[in-house]
């Protein structure tokens, strides 16, 4: 590969480039899945390839090709720079990079079990083990499920002296139980919904997560749900499970604080941001029980945002985000750092394959828990009226992430501590910083758990990435509930 | 690119690696540009190339497939055996068919062609030039300009070992501008296979009149309201709904139509087509397993009339209890590459307005109060079957008083049934092509719609 990579460095420079950084991925994903007791899809791919990055007349060209021929990779390396002094035309400063140490390095996800060495009939086998338990309970009248291999194995250098060659393992594994009756549709997933539990592990994931154990209760709970009580409308105090609180990590504070839409970058498509520069250190984000993190790195678990070097070579690290309610940090690039007076970037650029520029993306955005013992048991038991969420069903949040709605598959009334009826169609909605300005109490580290989310889109073209996200059940006061079936 | 000569010759060399009893690949890829603009400056600009495989092979029953780029013979080998390592250890599936063959690939309607050479052979340069007169409006109103300008030139093959294979090349170009003010934005998007049909300086124009006159925008208590939705804004909404215009959605008992199809469901103004041949069109004109699409009336008068099929779902569907209450039943040239999980859909959606058609200005001018809505944003399913979406406005809101366009208003959030809203359709215009965001393109008309619900507001 070196040969390879040595090839689109020399001819960029040749050509003018006064930087240039390039990347081969070699990848390769499998799918299983099945559906009401048959193959829903079974599919291997694989994908090899080279992206070069540059830098002529102080502007971004990227071009990427999958043919890795000494003439392929210089035509390549040459129209990222024809494209870049295209760019130049409509440029108002030149790019500028903080300065990064060229790192040499070598680093491949801890796992235990390879998950391609396991046997595709043992995959099956389990996923038919679930689909019959799904299937076995009267009134499922749908069962999918998935698994999901991925391994990523990738040389960057640049020419600045960066030498870094990463693997990285991802497995995900999911099923849903769907119950049609009459005129509605409910649905019950786990151990999370829209492809289940994903994370940089490999197949030890599978062995972690109790998934026959739950089928049956799973399937149970979907039909239950035909004749729950519909969720009330009006202010209560909530509940959030990990899973979804999780996601709404995601959407209300990870996506705000990618410094690329926070400066406009993103602006035709994914949006721009409410944290302008102003609110860096003065923005009280959330109460003093909100403390969060942007951290890529391995001691932080083996999350969908864990590795060593992000793809311009920087270094995986743990910026604060909101810390004890304060507004602290953003996530940034070697491009972008400057602009918030750091002469270092955060290491967040990713790329969802070799044909993909890096942008600016989560890697794991956790809410630290609480620092007393504190259970999802004894959270409701102190809780006197509100509503237990579990499990996205649904989101949207507006273009600079202020204003948000969630949905859950599941939701149970709290009433004098005890968690009493099921209620279907669950909602809440709010103002990003007033909700996390509400919340008063997070469960502690027994039940936190690193969620991934497995399909965040940005960027255009459209690049589909891995986000992970740590949470534990927490509550929130006062919280709008309901307004999705408003009106309809 | 790949020719369909070259591909005949891959096809030929990789059958040679297999034992299966059939043996269908795929063919993708071609070359892909996008130069992307802010803060009136081109900060990324991009460009792929890439050829793709996808090898299904079938044994009694079983079935399984297997991607690679890596089209030497080496790679040619590992796909095949992967796709046959998956395929060998399923259980037979006995409702598993044999693979498509000739008479499968006919085509009710001819070809337009869809590959022209001004858009293939585009340059960087030529990109940049649009954008530059894209910014150049953006500064003359002292706006900030943000967007792409993105050309491709792709092909789709197939062949398989029943003797069918056919090809599709076509190019696409796309233009999408945000105009952004202090505290205010506007936004036009087009796409066409013909570059020379986009006009950057007409879409910036529209997208900077929007920005301006929505400026300190007003807050007004969310609630129903009628609604003019230009046809981006349509085209994002309704796209969310025609994956359960599937027969295997009906099958999985997934869809908004179990129980619907026959039946009246929206209002009597409502029409839509799925045809891929249609001149606004584009796309490939044949599926997932070679079969030609045919040109489908999905709605007539309101009414649920037809679904479409892959071949195994319409086999399903015949012998199912729903069989007799869904309409004709045969394969209608929409199925996904075999195997998957959703069967099919129509993705050519055609909204044809029988009678009088309105402008938008005309909507304007009979709309005593009422909200303008350029764009939608991060649409998301609610509810299944009451097909509920929820979503926020975005890139030009504006309130509409006695005929005429006033004031920008704060983007709302909506949480409205696309069953309500397609029954309270009170004006339509003449269909466009149209391109957003949320979902894929289609030729639809802006929309008047009363009583659209409006549930909450938010700070900007």
């Amino acid at each position: 590969m070196k040969q390879i990579l040595s090839w689109a460095l020399d001819t960029a420079a040749m050509r003018g480039a006064s930087y240039a950084d390039a990347r081969v991925a070699d990848d390769r994903s499998r799918a299983l899945a099945t559906k009401n007791g048959k193959i829903g899809s079974a599919s291997d791919s694989e994908s090899l390839g080279i992206g070069i990055r540059v830098i002529a007349d102080g502007a971004w060209g990227f071009a990427a090709a999958d043919d890795l021929s000494r003439a392929g990779v210089e035509a390549t390396a040459a129209k990222a720079v024809d494209i870049a002094k295209a760019s130049a035309r409509v440029k108002r400063q030149a790019v500028r990079l903080v300065p990064e140490k060229a790192a040499i390095a070598d680093w491949t996800t801890p796992i235990r079990i390879d998950p391609f060495s396991t046997s595709i009939e043992q995959n099956l086998e389990l996923l038919f083990k679930i689909d019959a338990e799904l299937c076995g309970v009267a009134g499922v009248t749908l069962a999918e499920t998935n698994l999901n291999f991925r391994k990523e194995e990738s040389w960057f250098v640049s020419t600045e002296g960066a030498d870094i060659h990463q693997t990285k393992y991802t497995t995900g594994v999911g099923y849903a139980a769907h119950a049609f009756a009459g005129n509605e549709i409910q649905k019950r997933s786990y151990p999370n919904s829209y492809g289940g539990q994903w994370q940089n592990k490999g197949y030890e994931l599978i062995e972690e997560l109790r998934l026959l154990e739950n089928a049956r209760r799973v399937g149970e709970e979907a039909v239950a749900l035909l004749k729950a009580d519909q969720g009330p409308e009006g202010v209560f105090d909530i509940i959030l499970d990990g899973s979804q609180l999780g996601l709404q990590i995601h959407e209300s504070v990870g996506h705000p604080i990618e410094l690329d839409r926070v400066l406009g970058m993103e602006a035709n498509f994914a949006g721009t941001s409410f944290l302008t520069l102003d609110k860096l250190r003065t923005l009280r984000y959330g109460s003093d029980l909100v403390n969060i993190v942007a951290d890529a790195r391995q001691e932080h678990g083996p999350g969908l945002g864990t590795f060593a070097y992000d793809e311009e070579g920087v270094a995986a690290q743990c910026t604060p985000i909101v810390s004890n309610g304060l507004f602290t940090g953003y996530l940034s690039s070697r491009e972008t750092a400057h602009t918030i007076g750091q002469n270092r970037s955060g290491g967040t650029l990713r790329a969802e394959n070799w044909n993909r520029l890096p942008i600016i993306r989560m890697t794991n955005i956790s809410i630290q828990p609480g620092d007393k013992p504190l259970t999802p048991e004894q959270l409701i038991a102190a809780t006197d009226h509100g509503i237990y969420m579990e499990t996205n069903r649904s989101w949207s949040i507006d273009d600079k992430r202020y204003n948000f709605q969630f949905g859950t598959e599941i939701g149970w009334e709290i009433k004098n501590g005890k968690r009493t009826r099921m209620l279907k169609n669950p909602s809440y909605s709010g103002i990003t910083t007033e909700f996390w300005n509400s919340m008063d109490a997070i469960c502690s580290q027994d039940s936190w758990v690193l969620w991934g989310t497995p399909h965040c889109g940005k960027g255009q073209p459209q690049q589909v990435m891995g986000t992970g996200h740590g949470a534990s059940p927490a509550r929130f006061r006062k919280v709008k509930v309901g307004s999705a079936y408003r009106g309809t | 690119m790949l020719t369909q000569s070259q591909a005949a010759n891959v096809f030929q060399r990789l059958k040679k690696h297999s034992t299966a009893d059939e043996i269908e690949v795929l063919f993708y890829g071609g070359r892909s540009a996008l130069t992307r603009f802010a803060n009136n400056t081109i900060h990324q600009n991009v460009a792929e190339e890439n050829v793709g495989i996808s090898v299904r092979t079938a044994f009694d029953g079983r079935t399984a497939r297997a991607s690679t780029n890596k089209i030497d013979d080496e790679g040619l080998r590992r796909v095949v055996q992967a796709s046959e390592n998956l395929a060998r250890v399923q259980h037979s599936d006995p409702d598993l068919l044999a693979m498509a063959g000739p008479s499968d690939n006919r085509q009710s309607a001819g070809r337009p062609s869809r590959h022209f050479e001004q858009t293939a052979s585009i340059t960087p340069k030529e990109r940049a030039e649009g954008v530059e007169r894209i910014v150049s409006i953006a500064e003359k109103n002292k706006l900030t300009t943000a967007g792409i300008f993105a050309t491709s030139e792709t092909f789709e093959g197939i062949f398989n070992t029943r003797g069918l294979s056919d090809w599709h090349t076509q190019t696409s170009s796309e233009i999408s501008v945000t105009m952004l003010g202090g505290d205010s934005s506007g936004w036009q998007k087009a796409n066409a296979p013909n570059v020379d049909q986009l006009d950057p300086i007409s879409l910036s124009q529209v997208a900077a009149e929007k920005a301006l006159r929505s400026n300190h925008p007003r807050e007004i208590p969310a609630g129903k309201f009628t609604v003019i939705l230009e046809p981006a804004a349509v085209l994002d909404i309704v796209g969310f709904m025609f994956f359960d215009y599937g027969g295997l959605a009906i099958l999985d008992q997934r869809s908004f139509l179990n129980g619907r199809v026959g039946k009246k469901l929206f209002g009597q103004n409502i029409n839509i087509w799925d045809d891929v041949a249609h001149p606004l069109q584009s796309g490939c004109p044949f599926d997932g397993e070679g079969v030609g699409r045919k040109k489908i009336q999905l709605v007539e008068n309101g009414v649920v009339r037809r679904l479409v099929y892959a071949r195994a779902t319409a086999a399903k569907m015949k012998a199912s209890e729903h069989g007799a209450s869904v309409g004709h039943i045969e394969a209608t040239g929409h199925g996904f590459p075999v195997p998957n999980e959703m069967g099919e859909a129509p993705m050519n959606i055609v909204f044809a307005v029988d009678g009088k058609t309105n402008t938008i200005e005309e909507m304007i001018g009979s709309t005593e109060r009422g909200i303008l809505v350029t764009r939608f944003w991060y649409i998301r399913e609610v509810d299944p079957y009451e097909k509920i979406m929820t979503g926020m406005t975005r890139d030009g809101t504006f309130l509409v008083e006695n005929g005429k366009m006033s004031d920008g208003l704060l983007n709302f959030r909506f949480n409205e049934s696309l069953v309500h809203m397609l029954s309270n359709v009170e004006a339509m215009s003449t269909p466009v092509r149209s391109s957003g965001e949320e979902s894929f393109d289609m030729v639809v008309p802006a929309m008047k719609v009363r009583e659209f619900n409006f549930t909450e507001v938010t700070k900007f």
